[in-house]
């Protein structure tokens, strides 16, 4: 036993010494970057998980149709132009000289092939269909291709700035393919390394790419769920770049000489859905008798707007914060198309909303449970008891209940709808607020009001949505959505609370445009 | 013997069975996994593709039914998540966390052995409370509050080692690992002593208990009267016979700091296979969950198995029989 | 002195010889005693949210509110008193691992009790399901029982439940073996003694000793094992944290300095169990008949 013992020792110290020798990283080029992401990557597949951190890593091996600039803006992809030719159909010239990572030339034979994969690959749990759906699609030439549909489609550019394009010889291939970086042969900035499910990503750079080269040679995504581990690793120097940095750790960073912090106002609302539909609502009370109402009070305006102006918004973002949240009082921040500048966030009015409670018939206050997740949004739990003093104080005494996101997904939406009140966020992929109108505000019907919680239904504001969704003229469109979305919140359809600030530590000596679609690119970090 | 492996087998067949049976039909009761991976705005068509897509469509005892037939030949079914089959999801995460578990039993082993019998050696030395003391502290200080504690001293405050996350990895012998790098092994050293401290204590205890029961054994005695030297007694003699019951311990504690490793991986963010059972099970990804509690439990299986076989081999007093001791 | 021989006499003065020992119980006396009476000592409560102001969040210890409440150990990120919060939270820890002790010990008592006085085919079933239920890690279990049920204070009490109750069954079994064989339990049953009454009158109250060491120790490890569960977000809705609750809530501002929202409730829950596991300890030297003098 005892030599046994010993030699175990000897193994050991033999290591210990031998290592450094042995394994010694490289000492770090000045041309390598290893990024830390808060989300976790799970295929590498670009058509088989509509998920923000799949779309994310995605962009670094695939080009798409048309791109999208750190404000969400659209600009040129693989497509160089695009115009409608008339209100149903789009004409897209494809650009030229483009290769893939193999060598072999870009074509539109490649597109039509990704479109065709998207709604063929297997086991998808949330596809790509709906961005291509419906397309008569014409090869004009090799470079040219025209895509007709039954309705107008303003926003196909848009759709096509999310469906990443593969080459054709991969049409068919497995999702397994591409994670073992077999079909790994985009036409993107990197060229695929190795992809390690819960750890890593690692690439090379391609030199050959079209658009604008990276500065390094070579890149390693680190997947690092936990904030505090993530801001950890950023601080100890084994990464240069983090995304989501969370609030606590924000004046460490601050005061950090050797870090930086770079931000922008992201495109992700967090609000209030409101039950407008139940005739009693679940978690709405009596205050005396802890009954629940024979009458649903949040179909009462004034109780809807009591509720919103119970709400210090200023203190959230201070507060839980530290400053980087905005208060909100749209559906998303100043500067997005179709963001009304009328729409101004709501002060705090304690008086006004025990006023208003009075008119509609509680001059006693009420009694609510408010419901919402607890692992989902930045400082969703914190969000959420803030919020339960701050409604307790205007009469409507309230009792948080926070859960986790697979109990409150479910939970919270159809068929169940369990919910009186409850806390959602809401980021626009396209940048505009035909997004939320649809998704959260609009009728609940094919395709529209698919995370309608409240199931809100405004049949004018349907009308103006739906017009400016047919509508191709930019101008014509915007001015509609200002429209729908003044109705709609003028109504208090969803209480608005603040955007979200995305946030990235980075070492002081290098760059980052924040970008308002929460993607960290490393071909888009630069040396300072 | 054999009847006894037999019926063994046989038993932990049932509980396999039984596991999956409960863990099959009853993770969906907490949600819907549909709600976690769907795009938020996707419409009901989508919905119902996806549903589809996940085999989920099925009525449950027949998706049960596919289940049990494709896990008798070894497929336990493909993550929701990763579109992995689960297995080889496992399997990746696999060496992270054997490594970890690893060098934990390692140290536990390197101070728990030395510093038990020290204690039993000299009980009433100052050191000796000392070291039984701290024993009583590493056994009660919650595991993860350590882990905590270390990553603000030694990380955050001292800036001596990294806070999280596995260091670069070496090949040494074609094994991948990140013990063959001074970069890994400076990442390890935080989680494998927290995961350690537990078993750190445990030994120790095991390890004075057994010197204090030897010491004044007549074969001690007969030994010294032989003229042996007391360092040869002690390290020669003495050891083997503690050795028995220590090994047998460590033997059980592998499987123990496997499964308790979720802790450590959470904390330090180790890539091992306990943070993808925590992930699994916030994502309701029921294959992963179903195929990590199967693997694990037949893990166990196997582990208490051998122990059972090895001790009866040991110590041929021990008689294996299933009824209760 | 005729009258130390009561068993129970002699049981506290050989506990009282080791000084240690005394003082942990002391201390856990102290310990549960203020977790009891949480709501009438401690100056907030900090589960009702009307008594919280974010505007008090992240205070330093020593601090005051600006509604003057001064905050020893800090407050946390919702403006809690973390004094306060520790308070609670060990009411809660406690709560949960006495129940489900409580209720563990029945169940246990009860398969340990059939067990050894049945025998037979009912022995080898029982404790054969002991055998394989003690064969995997609490935690192991745990995770399992949580990803079905969800989480919530009633579940985790089924879960420490569903983990302990083996622990019992075998000490039970064990004791009542050894008493099934004297002779009074054979003098019993030549009187024709009801079943019952000779297994729950006779048996049982000399299997009390064990029990009680066993219950001891297990208290400490629920403590234990309800903060890590807590802590990996499997275990206790945050709205009521318990102390492994705190501690997580703290984790996320360590990196800043903001110690004291894990630290204090960490000092807390290691003292608590250190002195249940040092009375514990003497317990099992005191009650164990193998080491009385």
């Amino acid at each position: 036993m005892q030599k046994a013992t010993l030699k175990a020792f000897a193994f050991a110290a033999a290591l210990a010494v031998a290592t450094p020798f042995a394994g010694l990283p490289a000492p770090a080029a000045a041309q390598t970057l290893t990024v830390g992401v808060g989300g976790n990557i799970t295929s590498m597949d670009p058509h088989f998980h509509n998920l923000g951190p799949n779309n994310n890593i995605a962009q670094y091996f695939f080009d798409r149709l048309v791109h999208f600039d750190a404000q969400q803006k659209p600009i040129p992809g693989l497509a160089e132009s695009w115009r409608s030719i008339d209100d149903n159909t789009w004409e897209f010239k494809l650009r030229r000289g483009v290769k893939f990572h193999d060598g072999s030339d870009f074509d539109a034979e490649d597109v039509v092939a990704s479109f065709k994969r998207v709604p063929w690959v297997p086991n998808s749990p949330s596809s790509f269909v709906a961005f291509v759906l419906g397309l008569e699609t014409t090869v004009v030439d090799s470079h040219t291709l025209r895509f007709r549909t039954p309705a107008p489609r303003p926003l196909m550019p848009i759709d096509f700035a999310v469906v990443n394009i593969v080459n054709r010889k991969n049409a068919e291939s497995p999702t397994s393919d591409f994670n073992s970086g077999a079909a790994m042969n985009g036409t993107g900035p990197f060229r695929f390394g190795q992809f390690a499910p819960g750890d890593r990503v690692s690439m090379t750079r391609n030199d050959a790419y079209w658009g604008e080269k990276s500065h390094w040679a070579s890149v390693t995504t680190r997947i690092i769920t936990n904030a505090s581990a993530r801001t950890a690793a950023l601080l100890a120097g084994d990464v240069q770049i983090i995304d989501q940095v969370q609030t606590a750790d924000l004046p460490r960073l601050k005061q950090n000489t050797n870090l930086r912090l770079e931000r922008v106002i992201g495109n992700r609302l967090i609000y209030l859905h409101l039950d407008h539909n139940r005739d009693e609502t679940p978690f709405l009370f009596d205050k005396a008798t802890g009954q629940p109402l024979k009458a649903n009070p949040l179909k009462d305006l004034r109780v809807r707007q009591a509720l919103s102006k119970a709400i210090n918004r200023q203190a959230l973002a201070e507060r839980i914060f530290d400053g980087e949240a905005i208060p909100a009082g749209g559906l998303l921040p100043d500067g997005f198309y179709g963001a009304s500048p009328k729409l101004k966030p709501e002060a705090q009015d304690l008086a006004g909303a025990q006023r208003l409670l009075r008119e509609a018939g509680f001059p006693n206050g009420l009694k609510m449970t408010l419901h919402g997740p607890n692992d989902r949004y930045p400082e969703d739990d914190k969000v959420l008891q803030a919020l339960g003093p701050m409604f307790t104080r205007a009469g409507i005494e309230t009792s948080v209940v926070p859960m986790p996101w697979a109990t409150y997904a479910s939970q919270s939406s159809a068929p169940t709808f369990a919910f009186s009140v409850m806390l959602v966020g809401w980021g626009s992929d396209t940048g505009e607020t035909s997004s939320p109108l649809r998704a959260l505000l609009a009728t609940r019907s094919p395709g529209f009001g698919a995370s309608n919680r409240g199931r809100y239904s405004n049949p004018t504001m349907d009308a103006l949505l739906n017009r400016a969704l047919q509508t191709v003229d930019p101008a014509a469109r915007e001015k509609l959505l200002f429209e729908a979305s003044e109705l709609a919140v003028g109504d208090v359809g969803i209480i608005p609370l603040y955007y979200q600030v995305n946030l990235w530590g980075l070492r002081a000596n290098l760059t980052y445009q924040a970008r308002t679609d929460e993607y960290t690119l490393a071909h888009l970090v630069k040396p300072r | 013997m054999s009847v006894f492996i037999i019926r063994r087998l046989s038993q932990s067949a049932l509980v396999l069975l039984i596991m999956s049976l409960l863990v099959f039909f009853g993770v969906f009761a907490i949600g819907d996994p549909i709600e976690i991976f769907i795009a938020a705005d996707a419409d009901q068509a989508e919905r119902e593709r996806a549903i589809a897509a996940l085999g989920l469509d099925k009525p449950i005892w027949l998706q049960y039914f596919y289940f049990l037939a494709n896990a008798l030949g070894g497929d336990l079914g493909r993550s929701f998540v990763f579109n992995i089959p689960a297995i080889d999801l496992i399997l990746l995460r696999l060496p992270a966390t054997l490594e970890l578990a690893f060098c934990a039993v390692f140290l536990s082993v390197a101070f728990g052995i030395p510093l038990g019998m020290y204690a039993g050696y000299r009980p009433d030395s100052r050191a000796a409370k000392t070291i039984m003391a701290t024993s009583i502290a590493g056994f009660s200080l919650p595991t993860f509050w350590v882990g905590l504690m270390m990553i603000l001293v030694f990380a955050v405050e001292l800036g001596w080692l990294p806070a999280s996350g596995r260091g670069e990895l070496g090949t040494f012998l074609g094994i991948q690992s990140s013990l063959f790098t001074l970069n890994g092994l400076a990442h390890l050293a935080l989680p494998a002593l927290n995961l350690a401290l537990f078993n750190i204590s445990l030994v120790i205890r095991l390890t004075r208990a057994g010197m204090r029961e030897n010491m004044p054994m007549d074969y001690v005695k007969f030994a010294r009267a032989k003229g042996l030297t007391q360092r040869r007694v002690v390290f020669v003699h003495v050891m083997k016979n503690i050795m028995i019951p220590v090994v047998t311990v460590i033997g059980l504690e592998i499987g123990q700091v496997i499964a308790f490793a979720v802790v450590t991986e959470t904390i330090f963010a180790w890539p091992g296979m306990g943070k993808l059972i925590i992930d699994s099970i916030n994502n309701l990804d029921r294959p992963v969950i179903v195929a990590y509690l199967l693997i694990i439990v037949l893990m166990f299986i196997v582990i208490n198995l051998v122990v059972d076989v090895l001790y009866s081999v040991l110590d041929p007093r021990v008689r294996l029989s299933d009824t209760g001791k | 002195m005729a009258d130390l021989d009561t068993p129970f006499r002699r049981f506290v003065a050989d506990f009282r010889e080791d000084k240690v020992a005394v003082g942990a119980a002391v201390l856990f006396v102290a310990i549960f005693a203020a977790a009891m009476a949480c709501a009438y000592i401690s100056p907030q409560n900090p589960y009702d949210l009307r008594q919280l102001d974010i505007m008090d969040g992240k205070m330093p210890p020593g601090k005051a509110s600006m509604d003057g409440l001064v905050f020893w150990l800090g407050s946390d990120g919702q403006g809690r008193d973390m004094v306060s919060a520790i308070l609670y939270g060990l009411r809660t820890s406690f709560l949960v691992a006495v129940t489900s002790g409580f209720i563990a010990a029945a169940v246990g008592t009860a398969v340990g009790l059939a067990a050894a006085y049945y025998g037979g085919w009912v022995d080898t079933l029982l404790m054969r399901t002991v055998d394989i239920k003690l064969s995997f890690p609490a935690i192991l279990i745990a995770l399992v029982l949580l990803a079905v049920f969800g989480q919530g204070t009633g579940k985790i009490v089924v879960a420490l439940v569903v983990i302990q109750w083996a622990y019992y069954a075998r000490t039970v079994r064990a004791s009542a073996l050894v008493e099934r064989r004297k002779e009074y339990v054979e003098a019993a049953q030549c009187l024709a003694l009801p079943q019952r009454r000779i297994l729950f009158r006779h048996i049982l109250p000399n299997c009390l000793p064990p029990l009680i060491v066993v219950g001891t120790i297990q208290i400490a490890n629920s403590i234990a094992l309800e903060a890590t569960l807590s802590f990996l977000g499997v275990g206790l809705p945050i709205t009521e944290p318990s102390l492994g609750l705190l501690i997580a809530n703290g984790f996320e501002y360590i990196l800043s300095g903001v110690y004291w929202i894990s630290f204090f409730p960490g000092v807390a829950l290691l003292v608590t169990i250190v002195s249940i596991n040092l009375v514990g300890d003497r317990l099992r030297d005191v009650l164990n008949p193998r080491l009385q003098k």
